[in-house]
């Protein structure tokens, strides 16, 4: 293993925690019925966002999904910004008008949240072409999960991205389930990571649980985008660790046992392991680990205090946005 | 006065505003060298290059994303979508992200990006290469829809929807493409949501555009030999759609007439008979009548395509039915 700044471990281990804290409190609240709408959790999934966007600087872009806000916090977006738009305020990222599926943030590359599944795709195909035609470095990653894999954008996308040499990266975050779908029996392959034959793009499938394995990979990755030299695609095996959005209930045990939830919490959760690894190491003590998860949870609830200060837009704000320089 | 066709008027307009700014490009099926299946592109692969005129996969949704993609991070793409009925492959990019994007962001990002796309029947083309959805996308707010109707119209209004930082459809019609008309050398533009009165007269109100307006203008200046006095309306974009131009000439006539080529049901004539009557209906003096194609597939045999688009004789017949 190559030697990781212990500065930029701990930056990686502070934004998985600042997913999961994020996560835990949309949690609470939407069940509390604070929250409107629907919420997808990241929690589990970490590791994927966190490694995968370490690689990647400030102007490099990503799109994300409907379930976004772990790729939002590992890009740098602002927590207090997202909170306000989860309680639809005013002064959230989207005005209030997106919501947890479209929060975008252009000033740091985020190209948005996207509630269509593997959407994300030709438009962070396009970003990466922009990038290329403005001769700048700049790469794009596309999240999607094993759905959007199955889905015919994604065979669109690789395609022409492969074809034109685009400095993209594709990240597949296989959590084994499209919903309550399980993922053999609805895709050709075992491994996602295959179809990048297809594509004639490296393809890698790693431990989407281990955040430093998915940190070395897509640094490959992203190297090889930044150089010129065309896309890859990135299979991380990872677990989602909540049902597909807050509120599934007991629907969930029609697709998963109890128990395989269980046996992934203690074996595969890729905060805690990230944290023994840096405690077994001696990189940080557990007591200054535990002091950063303090620092994070007074972020979180700032940001909770801030949300519902906020306004609310004003009802007739829903008639602005439309165009540039409005059309009447 | 320079007469040129409305194909060459349209490349003209996208050559003019690609030697001016570098942030535009073209991309589309068999738009390089080949030129566009209907010339839509001639000549600009020559002079602009493959970085800049590009040739895509037939992926009809990867086309319009990987525009939206470039559009939203600095550039100003061009996305042609080689046939009406193919965007039916490309309605997700459009419909659920192209369209909503700066809204759903809040406004926070623009959207320079014109997705041109042929359409047109009466090519004897059958169901799937004839069609004209452009209904479907004036019920999609989030977009501007361009029907240009002659030569002169379609460079000034293609070089205004390129200079728009909203997103565009542009519909051309492929019959159009041959048509001759006045086109100046000078430098101008249309502005996108004025309607253009192509015909002033005092008895009737007839709007139209794209080839239909063709028709309408036709049996307008023939109605004329018999003392009828057809004001022809080119609403010229169907969003924003200028009402108030459409209004004016309610109050002078009192009658309307609503043609084109896409069928009846749910079209935009259907919207604006609505918004004429919302607005204006004190100055109606006879009920609206749409005049459209019938609601069926568009088929391919020459006799049954005839009878479903509206022809000239169809529209006039119409036109005296609501005068007498």
């Amino acid at each position: 293993m190559e030697n990781i700044e212990e500065e930029k471990l701990l930056d990686m281990y502070k934004k998985m925690v600042r997913i999961r804290k994020f996560e835990e409190k949309v949690e609470e609240l939407h069940i509390k019925g604070i929250l409107p709408g629907l919420k997808h959790l990241y929690i589990g999934e970490e590791a994927v966002a966190v490694g995968v966007i370490s690689c990647l600087r400030k102007d490099d872009y990503i799109g994300s999904t409907h379930r976004g806000h772990g790729h939002l916090i590992a890009k740098g977006g602002d927590v207090k910004l997202m909170m306000a738009e989860l309680y639809g305020k005013k002064t959230g990222y989207c005005k209030g008008k997106g919501g947890s599926m479209h929060i975008a943030d252009i000033n740091i590359g985020i190209l948005g949240a996207n509630g269509i599944v593997a959407a994300n795709i030709p438009i962070v195909g396009g970003a990466a072409l922009s990038s290329k035609m403005r001769k700048k470095d700049q790469v794009a990653v596309s999240f999607f999960g094993d759905g959007g894999a199955n889905e015919g954008i994604f065979h669109e996308g690789l395609n022409l991205a492969s074809v034109w040499k685009l400095p993209a990266i594709f990240v597949c975050e296989n959590n084994f389930y499209a919903i309550s779908t399980p993922q053999e029996k609805v895709t050709s392959v075992e491994s996602i990571a295959k179809r990048a034959s297809s594509y004639n793009i490296p393809g890698y499938s790693v431990d989407g649980t281990d955040v430093l394995e998915v940190y070395r990979v897509a640094k490959e990755a992203v190297a090889r985008a930044r150089k010129g030299e065309g896309p890859s695609l990135i299979e991380c095996k990872t677990y989602r660790f909540k049902g597909h959005y807050v509120g599934e209930g007991q629907r969930e045990l029609s697709y998963r046992s109890r128990d395989e939830v269980k046996r992934y919490w203690e074996e595969k959760c890729p905060i805690k392991k990230f944290k023994n690894y840096l405690i077994k190491e001696n990189i940080f003590t557990q007591s200054f680990l535990e002091d950063i998860e303090k620092e994070v949870d007074k972020e979180i609830d700032e940001a909770v205090k801030f949300a519902e200060e906020s306004p609310y837009p004003l009802p007739e704000e829903a008639l602005e946005d439309l165009f540039f320089e409005g059309v009447k | 006065m320079r007469e040129i066709t409305f194909g060459e008027a349209a490349c003209e307009a996208i050559s003019e505003e690609m030697e001016k700014d570098e942030r535009i490009f073209y991309m589309g099926e068999d738009v390089g060298r080949f030129g566009g299946s209907y010339g839509t592109t001639k000549g600009l692969f020559e002079k602009f290059g493959e970085e800049r005129i590009k040739d895509t996969p037939m992926s009809e949704a990867a086309i319009v994303g990987f525009a939206l993609g470039a559009a939203i991070t600095g550039m100003r793409p061009i996305a042609e979508i080689m046939f009406c009925d193919l965007l039916c492959l490309a309605m997700d990019q459009i419909v659920n992200q192209v369209a909503k994007v700066r809204y759903m962001f809040g406004g926070k990002v623009k959207v320079p990006l014109v997705i041109r796309v042929p359409f047109g029947g009466l090519r004897r083309a059958a169901a799937q290469h004839s069609q004209h959805l452009e209904a479907w996308f004036l019920h999609t707010p989030g977009l501007k829809i361009v029907t240009p109707s002659t030569p002169y119209d379609v460079k000034g209004l293609l070089k205004s929807a390129i200079r728009d930082d909203n997103p565009v459809i542009f519909f051309e019609h492929i019959l159009l493409f041959q048509k001759k008309g006045y086109v100046p050398e000078k430098e101008y533009t249309i502005p996108i949501g004025k309607a253009d009165v192509k015909k002033e007269g005092k008895d009737i109100t007839l709007i139209s555009y794209s080839l239909m307006l063709q028709r309408c203008l036709s049996v307008a200046q023939n109605l004329e030999k018999e003392g009828i006095d057809v004001e022809v309306i080119d609403l010229r974009s169907l969003f924003p759609l200028d009402m108030e131009t459409i209004i004016n000439s309610v109050k002078k006539t009192g009658k309307v007439v609503i043609c084109h080529q896409a069928c009846l049901r749910g079209g935009v004539g259907a919207e604006i008979a609505a918004q004429i009557q919302e607005k204006a209906f004190d100055f109606l003096d006879a009920p609206i009548k749409r005049i459209a194609a019938k609601d069926v597939p568009v088929p391919f045999s020459p006799v049954l395509e005839d009878f479903v688009v509206p022809t000239e004789k169809r529209i006039e017949e119409e036109i005296k039915k609501m005068l007498y």
